[in-house]
């Protein structure tokens, strides 16, 4: 018996006149690994929400053909019915805990199976385990930050031991380390306990190595259904923006096929005698450039450029005592653009609000030449009015290529048009000496990715020092010229992106750990580039 | 999970149990004007919390309740005509009409503002020594509906709570400054409220993948002996109760603000008032005497 079937279903929203999904056949085995992934609005998440029974049973629409989950159809079972068979994750952790501490949330799915109260402790006390989650089973789900809430929504997902598991870009809300945990949970899942897993992800390069399959959806149709290789070779030919940052670094070398991840292209390199490292790459890797040394010592006195923001000795104390900044600087030239990393709970946000003057230190200074731009995590909190043109006015939207939405209400507007409003939001009136910005590739595919990427060149071409706080290397390297890591409130790391992302396991991007940190290589392109130079000296008599 | 573990007696015990005694504290303010009873809750509620270690819980309310008493007092004193004392004559006044403000009708203000205070008070007392989980779980069996809408409205709640606080950091966020006066409230609380349906319709879909609507029957509670906290905290509660009903059956405590202040307060008054502080107190005196 299949996992999950779906038979030429098709489904159009309430009010909707295209269909979310058209005609879509997809069978996952027991024990299958399946990542599904695809461009923003491609219907990833409602192909998740039929799975789990929501779509149509609880949003209404029309549908047509069949979804079969653990042989339930769901024209005759509702979601209730299919969380026997199937733990559903969906994006937002914060409207994913109902109970009030996370022992009783673990409990909850085992309570509405009807189990005896001794088998219900057994579950919740494994799935604590499982998910080291151990420690948190008395706290509120309140004092959770939103790692914690994603972790435990997950074990309320997996608590009644399903044999499918749908997630919705699950890592989303997770620091490199944590995502990573995430990941080899769910394949630990399902290499032992034979869980089925369906992983709507945008990030490939985290999941796409662990899976058996990848179906890629366009338009609410399945376009394609192979082997990760294989989906790599045809995104190549037919969508390059799924193509993973390995498989960038590939094509750029003119090496093929592509690889699903870190270990498969290691091999293909290692094989090719493109791993090694010349001793003037070594020495190169080794040493500090010069661009870094300038980064890491500012000059000061007269010869230091006005700083667009800087923070001296800043710490920031909560009401009951907890540290969550201590004694941190921080120096931001004019357009100079630089990346804020640290695990969940560093103070990356904390920092950010203090500068843009959200909150004030508990101890330090904090100056800026200018305003202070800020763009808080979620968009959809600027949005306050009935039409996107109340938002702000049409010159500026038809800036950010929104003209055509001005009558839409904002909250209709897809989840990459919402970033770019609120962009347009907080950037309007004079031009900032600072933008600063939390969190702002939250789920959104690599196109929207590259348009971000543009606009804060743009800014900061223009002179305005840009911080965007992320848990997204790859982000980080296609932007920053500087990282500064932070961890425990503290700033440990503070040097150039090539120097910070390139040498490490979880602050790396995926070039650099297939590199393993040669010549400070973070980008595909740069990647490529120094392989074609092996290449070329290889091939040299 | 009936119990949480750590925390003073009112916090341990059973959540039937700690639910009769906040109730019973909650009835005596709703039952009695009377200034000393009144009174006297309130000793008993921040005493208890205070011996329990909840009064951060009550802080917060009591925040949210001062506005809303110093509201009712100054209203009652302007509009209500009923005291025989005249001590201020403010005259003819457009809408009010003859405004005369009477010393009953202050002091019968002051008294509705305690009153709503400890109301409150003791409503934040309640909410934080009762599991709501436990709540939930035990009316799940006999009202469904009722307890899936509580377990909505719980949760939404805390989740409102922080959409609202983030959403004003973006509004301050604004070039402008997000605006000011009551315009820019409207706009917040507007958007606030229009986001809270997507926002229960979020949790909603929640409750349903967590198979919520099955309707099984979740395990019943094992019928695990009182403990000692149990027993002390349902000895309090039951005690508070039987202050409750002697005071109204006995018709202590006789108040009547107007049309002249007419307060009862002997020594039967007296004795009402102290053994209602001494119930509430009782089991974090008895309870917790071997933490401290």
């Amino acid at each position: 018996m299949s996992a999950l079937r779906f038979e030429n279903f098709s489904y159009t929203y309430p009010g909707q006149s295209q269909p979310a999904l058209s005609n879509l056949s997809l069978t996952i085995e027991e024990g299958e690994f399946v990542v599904c992934t695809g461009l923003s609005a491609s219907g990833k998440s409602t192909l998740l929400r039929a799975a789990s029974g929501l779509v149509p049973h609880f949003h209404g629409g029309d549908a047509s053909g069949h979804v079969i989950v653990g042989g339930l159809d769901t024209r005759d079972h509702g979601p209730g019915d299919l969380a026997s068979v199937a733990g559903t994750l969906l994006q937002d952790p914060e409207t994913q805990v109902v109970m009030q501490t996370v022992g009783a949330e673990l409990a909850f799915p085992l309570e509405n199976r009807g189990l005896s109260r001794a088998a219900v402790a057994r579950g919740v006390e494994e799935i604590a385990l499982t998910l080291s989650i151990g420690d948190l089973l008395e706290r509120p789900v309140e004092q959770l930050s939103g790692g914690e809430l994603q972790r435990v929504a997950l074990g309320a997902a997996l608590a009644a031991r399903p044999s499918l598991v749908l997630l919705d870009e699950p890592t989303s809300q997770l620091d490199p380390v944590a995502g990573d945990e995430l990941i080899w949970t769910l394949r630990r899942l399902n290499e032992e306990w034979g869980t089925a897993v369906l992983l709507v992800e945008h990030r490939l390069e985290r999941c796409l190595a662990h899976a058996d399959r990848a179906v890629v959806l366009v338009d609410g149709r399945l376009v394609c259904d192979a082997a990760p290789g294989e989906m790599l070779s045809w995104a190549a030919e037919e969508l390059p923006a799924l193509q993973t940052p390995a498989a960038r670094l590939f094509e750029r070398a003119g090496l093929r096929p592509p690889p699903s991840g870190v270990k498969e292209a290691r091999a293909t390199l290692q094989s090719h005698g493109l791993l090694e490292r010349s001793l003037a790459e070594r020495m190169a890797a080794d040493q500090p450039d010069e661009k870094s040394r300038r980064l890491r010592w500012p000059r000061r006195g007269n010869q230091a450029p006005d700083s667009a923001l800087e923070a001296r000795a800043v710490s920031y104390e909560l009401p009951d005592g907890r540290q969550v900044l201590r004694s941190v600087d921080l120096r931001l030239e004019p357009g100079q653009r630089t990346a804020l990393m640290g695990r969940n709970g560093a103070g990356k946000s904390t920092l950010l609000r203090l500068l843009a003057g959200l909150e004030s230190p508990s101890e330090g200074k904090i100056e800026a030449d200018g305003r202070v731009a800020l763009l808080l995590q979620n968009p959809g909190d600027y949005l306050i009015h009935e039409r996107v043109d109340e938002e702000v006015g049409l010159e500026q939207l038809a800036e950010f290529g929104l003209a055509d939405l001005a009558a839409s209400h904002p909250r209709d507007i897809s989840g990459g048009q919402r970033q770019r409003l609120a962009l347009a939001i907080v950037l309007g009136g004079s031009q900032p000496s600072a933008v600063l910005l939390d969190e702002p590739t939250r789920g959104m595919d690599r196109a929207a990715k590259g348009d971000l990427i543009a606009r804060l060149g743009a800014l900061s071409a223009a002179g305005t020092a840009v911080l965007v706080a992320t848990h997204d290397a790859e982000l980080a390297a296609a932007l920053a010229e500087r990282v500064v890591l932070l961890s425990g409130g503290r700033v440990v790391a503070d040097a150039p992106t090539s120097e910070v992302l390139s040498g490490g396991w979880h602050f790396a991007t995926e070039t650099a750990r297939i590199l393993g940190g040669d010549g400070g290589v973070c980008t595909p392109e740069q990647g490529g580039e120094l392989l074609r130079a092996r290449m070329t000296i290889e091939a040299t008599p | 999970m009936n119990e949480r573990a750590g925390g003073s007696v009112l916090v341990r015990a059973r959540s039937s149990v700690a639910a009769l005694y906040g109730l019973s504290l909650v009835a005596l303010a709703l039952a009695f004007t009377h200034p000393l009873v009144l009174a006297a809750v309130a000793a008993a509620t921040f005493g208890a919390a205070r011996l329990s270690g909840c009064q951060q819980q009550l802080r917060g309310a009591v925040r949210f309740a001062i506005p809303l008493a110093v509201m009712l007092a100054v209203i009652n004193a302007l509009l209500v005509r009923d005291g025989a004392t005249v001590i201020w004559r403010f005259g003819e006044l457009p809408v009010f009409g003859q405004v005369d403000v009477t010393a009953e009708a202050l002091a019968y203000g002051f008294l509705l503002a305690l009153r709503v205070v400890v109301i409150i008070a003791a409503s934040a007392l309640l909410v934080a020594i009762v599991n709501p989980d436990d709540v939930l779980r035990r009316m799940r069996r006999s009202a469904f509906r009722s307890a899936l809408t509580a377990a909505l409205a719980t949760r939404m709640i805390g989740v409102l709570t922080r959409d609202a606080k983030r959403m004003d950091q973006a509004r301050r966020c604004r070039p402008d400054g997000g605006g000011s006066g009551r315009r820019a409230q409207l706009l917040m609380v507007g958007a606030v409220a229009s986001g809270a349906l997507d926002r229960a319709v979020d949790v909603a879909a929640t409750l349903e993948l967590r198979g919520y609507a099955t309707r099984v029957a979740p395990p019943r509670a094992d019928r695990l002996a009182y403990s000692r906290a149990d027993r002390i905290v349902l000895a309090a509660g039951l005690g508070l109760v039987a202050l409750l009903v002697t005071g109204l059956l006995s018709g202590l405590a006789f108040f009547e603000p107007y049309p002249q202040l007419t307060l009862v307060t002997g020594s039967a008054e007296l004795l009402f008032a102290a053994l209602i502080v001494l119930a509430a107190w009782a089991p974090a005196i008895i309870g917790d005497w071997g933490r401290r």
